[in-house]
């Protein structure tokens, strides 16, 4: 493939995303979208000048723990991407060196790892981190630092100014808008009385509270509220409390539990079920195949990014999928069998890019330009879709400190699942509900 | 002789707590805040060895008491509007209740029995978190930084989560932990508390009322435990119900036992070693956990005193 | 009364019919502690590891022979073995080094813990991973379905217990393991090679543990975090069931797993797992010896 064939086929990719974007217009009020001038992957020489010291992120991983699994993928993403962006002349003309630290997937840990990663370590970022609990944990030492801290977590924590002006989620949309996004197509496709089922702790809380606000929006009726603990490994008795006129079951679980969560589902209901409007997260790491998931069949998913390549094929997605080693049903090429944690990984890629234009728009140097890189951040509109940010075109909310992205239903037959519907991002937006510009740097 | 341990031990701590004192110019950043962080918990193991190093009952469910501390200090800032340190003494209180009643309970059994009891106890204390999550905030828990207030000094204020406030805050925590420690030891309290630990059955024959005596080192242990729960909150400013987990409980035994239950350095000696072990550790391997539970099964073989028990025995006879 | 019955029938059925499985796997995994526990007179805090370790197995052997029936009737033989030995070695390279003291073997057995988690996560991953089951239908009731292995383990369950009663009872090795509960002083006196019979015990213990594992395993997945909630389990069923008795294991298991059952089916499954843990305690605090003393099988 030739130089100029990439570009072309980028910049029709960037129209057709402009325009979805444009759908959105009053929020994102006219200014630009950055990130154009990494649309070329290739323009090496644009930065190659210096040779600075290195950028140095912290990446703080989740290699032990409950977390693992995602741990695992995250860090594959994030060496892939600091592969690439080194291969194409660093950020603003300097190396990027990611310097990992596991946190066990424990809040109290993470502390401990952002301040190793700022005051041992003396990385430029810390950056990351998924679990909800964990990013509570570890945000106020971030913040007390003042080193900015960017998770890559889809808690709705950001968004909702319970953290503080150094924290940022710039590269993944957070749960409140996926779910805004995608229940206006469930209450209006699959059924109007929806009965959830959801983990027992803030990440389920937030699913109980939008899905019930969603309901109410499109004239849906949320017919049981079901949580279930995490550590949770038996789920039959649950499913006697979802009510008979129940037409959808929405269910989103995380942990090792889920596979016997979906498989139960399919003992209890047999062939007559209501229909199945389930998160990725139930799933993510788990072959689509495995024993006892044919049930699933027909049945119906969120997912941010589409794990097989043919539900979303863009020059960005593609590149993405090659770069990080993911083949095109979303296992590892080295070993079909360990399947990746699709739907959020590409958090870990975007936001690397969205830290390199950060820097290179803010003219970063040093830790003493940590206000204006904040400020910088924080003027932003959005990003472009692309290379840069294969999951899709974003818009950001200075205020919040969060991005809103596209998201895609996908429904699973022969085996894998197949994208039938993709929201705008005008769908899951919301009015933001804090204004972290207001606090002090 | 007791005189003269009395008089070397006072030296031998003054000079360690000296030396923790001027650490606080030279340390670089990092294990500035490290050693802040260590004294904190080394505190938590001071207070469990009150239990476990002087009477000989060893608890599965500490961490009900750090956590309620915590806790009770936490929720009291955040919706009492408690002031900081109106808060620390809420926690140091609440968990005085706490630990009474408890221990009136789980008292009636020893050994095995008892620590059961406390696991179970721990482990109800945890559920109980996670249950009324609406109240406090569940598994991911919260940060106490926006509620708290600050810290005035002459005149002057300062942040909690200042460097030097935070280190000198849990300085002024381990001295006082271990001045307690020091004297109880040296008390006909901590003389009948001993003992216990070493005879139960004939202390009673002496005609002490061992259950009062235990049931005060309980209460004691726990209410200290909180104290530092209450630190920990007020300084690090998170509050999560990873606190209050199992692991959480298993840690001052290992800090303890690592540093030598019953001398009143060897749990600020086990943290130190402990921490800086998983964090030296954690940045070759991801296994730390493997080292750890290496280390543990060889310490519990080799040197079941510990390492300051281990000195105590060989060569510093009058380590307290 | 009566249409409370058509209202919650399906529910109250349920909730039994799951409680009674509970109570079988719970029963299963807390008999191998029991009899350590009572033997022995230690807590293992690893117990929750071999049990894990059961279900790691089953998954290999799932995976090296791709075929459920094979890989699970391989697992039953390999697996308790291989935890046995692992067993055996943990008895003679550390419990014995530290006398079986009480409070060292279990900071000793949390250092097993750690140790196994960390291998078997380096080994087998972070993932959790499902193995098939050997046999596998569904039960369709008039209001719900249900899983027909988790009936089948029920029954693999029972008939374990009951060959573990048998041999207690009936072999010289139970017997010298009895003897050695009531009186490890006499027991030595008439012969019985106690430091053998420990290390029986401590094998036999993690064998069962291990077998577990594998029976139930394909009703969930394997992960390397999977032991500690049998742990606790099973403290809580060997307390309120007392030391070393397969009557108050199953009694106890029973207890438990109908009162989850229903208190998780009609309130909460947090509450059932709090008032659980505040019953054993409670139990422990009032009556020490359990509800079935420290009588002998």
């Amino acid at each position: 493939m030739s130089h100029k064939e990439v570009k072309s086929e980028e910049q029709s990719e960037l129209n057709i995303t402009r325009r979805s974007v444009l759908g959105a217009g009053a929020v994102i009020a006219g200014t630009g979208i950055v990130g154009s001038q990494i649309i070329d992957p290739l323009a090496k020489t644009a930065y190659a000048a210096g040779s600075d010291a290195p950028i140095k992120i912290g990446f703080q991983a989740h290699r032990t723990g409950i977390g693992a699994l995602y741990g695992r993928w995250y860090e594959r993403t994030t060496n892939a991407a600091a592969k690439y962006i080194n291969s194409i002349g660093g950020i603003a003309g300097r190396p990027i060196e990611i310097i990992t630290e596991d946190d066990g997937t424990d809040p109290k840990r993470g502390a401990d790892v952002v301040e190793k990663l700022a005051t041992q370590h003396k990385v430029d970022f810390v950056f990351g981190t998924l679990f909800s609990h964990v990013v509570m944990g570890s945000a106020p030492r971030a913040g007390e630092l003042k080193i900015p801290y960017f998770v890559v977590s889809e808690g709705y924590h950001v968004a909702s100014g319970a953290l503080n002006r150094y924290t940022f989620q710039p590269c993944i949309t957070d749960v409140r808008a996926q779910i805004s996004a995608v229940s206006g197509w469930l209450f209006n496709n699959l059924g109007k009385n929806v009965t959830l089922i959801y983990p027992d702790y803030a990440f389920g809380y937030n699913h109980r509270d939008y899905a019930t606000a969603a309901a109410e929006k499109h004239g849906g009726k949320i017919v049981a509220k079901i949580a279930i603990p995490p550590t949770e490994s038996s789920f039959t008795r649950y499913f006697v409390k979802i009510p008979k006129n129940t037409d959808v079951i929405y269910h989103v679980m995380v942990g090792p539990g889920v596979l016997t969560f979906v498989r139960e589902l399919g003992e209890h209901f047999g062939p007559n079920h209501p229909q199945l409007f389930g998160f990725i997260d139930s799933l993510e790491g788990v072959n689509i195949s495995s024993p006892g998931l044919d049930f699933l069949d027909g049945s119906y998913f969120w997912e941010a990014m589409p794990r097989y390549a043919d539900g979303y094929d863009t020059v960005g997605s593609r590149f993405y999928r090659n770069a990080v080693g993911v083949n095109n049903s979303g296992a590892s090429r080295s070993d079909s069998k360990d399947v990746s944690a699709y739907s959020h990984m590409f958090g870990c890629w975007e936001t690397l890019f969205a830290i390199k234009e950060a820097v290179e728009q803010s003219g970063y140097r040093s830790k003493k330009d940590y206000s204006t890189l904040i400020e910088t951040v924080e003027g932003f509109t959005g990003f472009n879709e692309g290379i840069a940010h294969p999951q899709g075109a974003k818009v950001f909310s200075g205020k919040t400190h969060q991005c809103y992205g596209q998201q895609f239903v996908s429904k699973v037959g022969n085996g894998k699942l197949n994208v039938i519907h993709k929201t705008s991002i005008a769908d899951g937006m919301y009015e933001p509900e804090t204004d972290y510009t207001k606090q002090s740097l | 002789m007791r005189k003269k341990s009395l008089v070397y031990s006072l030296f031998f701590q003054v000079g360690i707590l000296l030396l923790l004192f001027v650490l606080q110019f030279i340390l670089p950043t990092y294990h500035h805040s490290s050693v802040s962080k260590i004294m904190v918990l080394a505190s938590y193991a001071v207070a469990y060895n009150f239990l476990l190093g002087y009477t000989g009952l060893m608890s599965l469910g500490h961490a009900m008491f750090f956590a309620s501390g915590m806790y009770a200090a936490g929720l009291g800032i955040y919706y009492l509007e408690l002031s900081a340190l109106g808060g620390l003494l809420f926690g140091a209180g609440f968990t005085l209740v706490i630990s009474l009643i408890f221990g009136l309970f789980a008292l009636r059994t020893s050994g095995v029995s008892f620590l059961i009891v406390t696991l179970m106890f721990g482990q109800t204390f945890y559920l109980s978190i996670l249950y009324f999550n609406e109240f406090t905030f569940g598994q991911d828990g919260f940060s106490l930084a926006k509620y708290l207030g600050k810290l005035v000094i002459f005149n002057r204020e300062y942040l909690y989560s200042n460097p030097d406030i935070r280190y000198n805050f849990a300085f002024i925590l381990l001295t006082a932990y271990l001045l307690i420690s020091t004297f109880i030891m040296f008390s006909p309290v901590g003389r009948i508390l001993i003992a216990i630990r070493e005879n139960e059955s004939r202390t009673e024959l002496l005609g002490y009322n061992v259950f009062y005596y235990k049931l005060f080192a309980l209460v004691l242990s726990g209410t200290f435990s909180g104290i530092a729960g209450a630190t920990h909150a007020l300084l690090f400013t998170y509050i999560g119900s990873t606190f209050a987990e199992i692991h959480h409980s298993i840690s001052p035994i290992l800090w303890t036992l690592l540093g030598g239950a019953g001398t009143v350095i060897g749990p600020f000696i086990g943290t130190g070693i402990m921490f800086y072990l998983v964090d030296f550790i954690s940045g070759i391997t991801s296994n730390y956990q493997l080292v750890v539970g290496v280390v543990l099964i060889l310490m519990i073989i080799w040197f079941p005193m510990g390492i300051m028990g281990t000195l105590r025995q060989k060569w510093m006879k009058w380590l307290p | 009364m009566i249409s409370w019955f058509n209202e919650n029938g399906p529910l109250l059925f349920l909730a039994l019919l799951d409680g009674t499985v509970t109570a079988f796997v719970l029963a299963l995994i807390a008999l191998g502690l029991s009899l350590v526990f009572g033997v022995m007179r230690i807590v293992n805090i690893a117990h929750g590891e071999f049990f894990m370790l059961g279900a790691v197995f089953s998954w290999f052997a799932f995976d090296l022979t791709n075929d459920p029936l094979w890989g699970f009737l391989l697992a039953l033989v390999v697996a308790p073995a291989l935890v046995g030995s692992i067993a055996i070695f943990s008895d003679r390279f550390i419990l014995r080094k530290v006398k079986y003291h009480p409070e060292s073997t279990i900071v000793a057995t949390i250092g097993v813990l750690y140790v196994i988690q960390s291998v078997t996560l380096m080994v087998f991953g972070p993932e959790a991973r499902a193995v098939e089951a050997p046999l596998y239908f569904r039960i369709q009731f008039p209001w719900f379905g249900y899983s027909g292995y988790k009936l089948i383990v029920a029954g693999m369950s029972a008939f374990c217990l009951l060959g573990v009663w048998v041999f207690m009872k009936r072999s010289k090795l139970g017997l010298y393991m009895r003897a050695t509960q009531q009186d490890f002083e006499i027991a030595k006196t008439y012969g019985v090679p106690t430091q053998k019979i420990y290390a029986s015990v401590f094998a036999l213990g993690g064998g069962l543990a291990a077998l577990a594992g594998v029976l139930i395993v394909p009703i969930r997945q394997a992960d390397h975090l999977m032991g500690l909630e049998p742990l606790l389990l099973s403290f809580i069923v060997v307390i309120i069931g007392g030391l070393g008795s397969i009557r108050g294991t199953i009694v106890a298991a029973f207890i438990i797993g109908i009162s989850d059952g229903i208190i998780s089916v009609f309130y909460e499954p947090t509450l059932a797992k709090m008032l659980a843990t505040l019953f054993v305690a409670m139990v422990l605090v009032l009556k020490p010896s359990g509800l079935y003393g420290e009588e002998v099988v």
